[in-house]
């Protein structure tokens, strides 16, 4: 018998645990699993605002919305807008961050102040800071303009020429957007991760007469692989499903159109219920598929860098 | 001359370029921001490329506060950040503590859901809960809004919180414990007073995803303009010709100032309460 009371303490651990951890999971299934389950059905039946009462959990269940979404004009563009903004956005911002970090690393006198700095664009609301490079970069009275010989509308020109080649000038400014807004959320993680290294190598590689491109190359990068994989798996996600920044600063139009805005646009505008759940559907399967063709790749990788 | 020195000698006059070009990039267009909205909206026409303002005016803050609302958007936008703040740290804390230091049946499975939720895209879960809060009619509510970011932020939270209670002797806990202390004054008496550093990070991160939030705010606030907060007031107004440029600028400057206030009084709190978990991870 003497197993007996062990055995209690030990239920009566799990139970005060299931119960202080029951808020937390009750409101998680509440606003964010079941509306997810609910999402998934509303992709298979015909759902908008002035039917959704009639439309119950055994209601009629059909593939049409996504042959509608997926043969609607506009959509494999906005999948490749979408694909290219995410990659250049992501890699952009993590580069920035990277070179940010190290040149951020060692004390100079005004750090403190630099680095505040650098972290204001992820800080400061999206709105404000949207309006701000809208204002910014307005052809009439935008500071930008006014330093350039010919005013370029780069919130509004689908394509522009520059040195002769044509160049999407609203999504390129999307882009730089992005890489400005989030290369501080790159920079924050490079830079604990730089702080916690530990000196010696790099010291036993200046002894060994190694230059900076070398101690960068073979010393410092191999330590942050992890982190800078884990950064791209994180930004590529948020990215990919973003939806502020680009609505912002565009509406989505002049050739920057993603499939978040899409979503939108179904929602709100034309009131399909179904159609907008079965585009963000599809939205979130190929973020999956891209994901797991990530880590196939490059996780097995970054596993012999360590 | 060797490659060494060569690249030192590069890297000594390129990192000073980078730290002012990067200085530039952040700051200017804030500074920017600034000077715009002091500025008359004529003068701004007349002379886009000047930097300076040649005579300051507070109109455009007088005008966006009482005459465009803004008043009433910060209230909404402080009740929203508040409640946010208060509701999830009441449901985190136990929630981290009993993933921190219990073990219970599905502990290592919550681990995965908090992860979901974390990188779940917003505008595939902004759809049903668009339609639930429509028939429940809570659109145009500031408490659907709240119960929204709460949702969203916990998993988080209790994920940062964890990380810090680990951190907690368990002798400390054991001490209280034999003292007489039941669990949650346990929890209540030392655990917290303990880990304030990380509450207030917590706390920060909450408040300024609550006062920073767009998409939902525009999803289900937008038919009332009453209970818009500003940043959706700043994205509606911002449509519409009437109001000059420099008065948004106003209302720009009155959305970021509480955050980036907030962000300095506690910077080195939440940057690493935020990438705490990314060393292990």
């Amino acid at each position: 018998m003497s197993r007996t009371p062990a055995r209690t303490l030990r239920q009566q651990e799990g139970r005060a645990g299931l119960s202080l951890i029951s808020p937390t999971l009750v409101i998680t299934l509440a606003v964010v699993v079941v509306p997810l389950l609910w999402a998934i059905m509303l992709a298979f039946q015909d759902a908008r605002l002035i039917n959704i009462r009639r439309t119950g959990v055994f209601g009629h269940y059909t593939l049409e919305n996504f042959g509608y979404v997926v043969s609607e004009p506009g959509f494999w563009s906005s999948l490749v807008n979408t694909l290219v903004y995410t990659v250049a956005g992501t890699g952009l911002s993590i580069v920035i961050g990277l070179v940010a970090a190290l040149a951020l690393r060692d004390r100079f006198r005004g750090r403190t102040l630099v680095r505040a700095s650098v972290l204001i664009p992820y800080v400061a609301p999206v709105v404000a800071v949207a309006f701000l490079w809208e204002t910014m970069l307005n052809p009439q009275y935008g500071i930008v303009n006014t330093w350039l010989r010919e005013p370029i509308a780069f919130l509004t020109q689908a394509k522009g020429e520059f040195l002769g080649v044509q160049v999407p000038v609203a999504l390129l400014t999307v882009i730089a957007f992005e890489a400005w807004r989030y290369f501080p959320f790159a920079f924050l993680f490079i830079l604990a991760r730089l702080q916690a290294l530990p000196g010696e190598l790099d010291e036993a590689a200046v002894v060994d007469g190694a230059t900076p491109t070398q101690r960068f190359r073979y010393v410092i990068m191999p330590q942050l692989w992890r982190t800078v994989a884990l950064l791209s798996v994180l930004r590529f996600v948020f990215t990919f499903t973003k939806f502020d920044d680009v609505y912002l600063l565009t509406g989505g139009g002049a050739g920057t159109e993603v499939v978040s805005v899409r979503v939108y646009n179904f929602l709100t505008s034309r009131d399909d219920i179904g159609a907008a759940a079965a585009q963000a559907l599809v939205l979130a399967v190929f973020l999956v598929v891209f994901l797991a063709i990530y880590l196939r790749f490059f996780a097995g990788g970054e596993r012999e860098q360590r | 001359m060797s490659r060494d020195r060569f690249e030192r000698g590069l890297l000594r006059v390129l990192r000073p370029v980078v730290i002012l070009a990067l200085f530039l990039a952040t700051a200017f267009p804030f500074l920017y921001m600034v000077t715009l909205s002091v500025r008359d909206i004529q003068e701004l026409i007349l002379d886009p490329g000047s930097l300076w303002p040649e005579r300051f005016t507070l109109d455009t803050y007088v005008d966006v506060l009482t005459r465009q609302g803004f008043l009433t958007f910060m209230r909404n936008s402080a009740i929203v950040a508040v409640a946010s703040v208060a509701v999830t740290l009441l449901i985190s804390i136990p929630g981290a503590y009993a993933v921190a230091r219990l073990r219970f049946f599905g502990r290592r499975q919550v681990h995965f859901l908090f992860l979901a939720v974390y990188l779940f895209p917003a505008i595939v879960l902004a759809i049903p809960l668009f339609v639930l809060f429509t028939m429940l009619g809570l659109r145009g509510s500031l408490a659907g809004l709240i119960l929204v970011y709460i949702a969203q932020t916990v998993p988080v939270t209790v994920y940062m919180l964890r990380n810090y209670f680990e951190t907690v002797p368990r002798s400390v806990e054991e001490a209280a414990a034999i003292d007489g202390c039941t669990r949650l004054s346990t929890i209540w008496r030392v655990v917290l007073p303990l880990s304030k550093p990380a509450l207030m990070a917590t706390g920060l991160y909450v408040f300024m995803i609550a006062w920073n939030e767009f998409l939902f705010a525009l999803l289900f606030l937008v038919d009332k303009r009453e209970s818009w907060t500003v940043s959706l007031g700043l994205s509606q107004l911002a449509g519409s010709i009437e109001i000059p440029t420099t008065v948004l600028m106003a209302g720009s400057v009155v959305l970021t100032l509480p955050i980036v206030i907030v962000f300095f009084a506690s910077e080195r709190l939440l940057t690493e309460g935020l990438t705490a978990g990314a060393e292990k991870g």
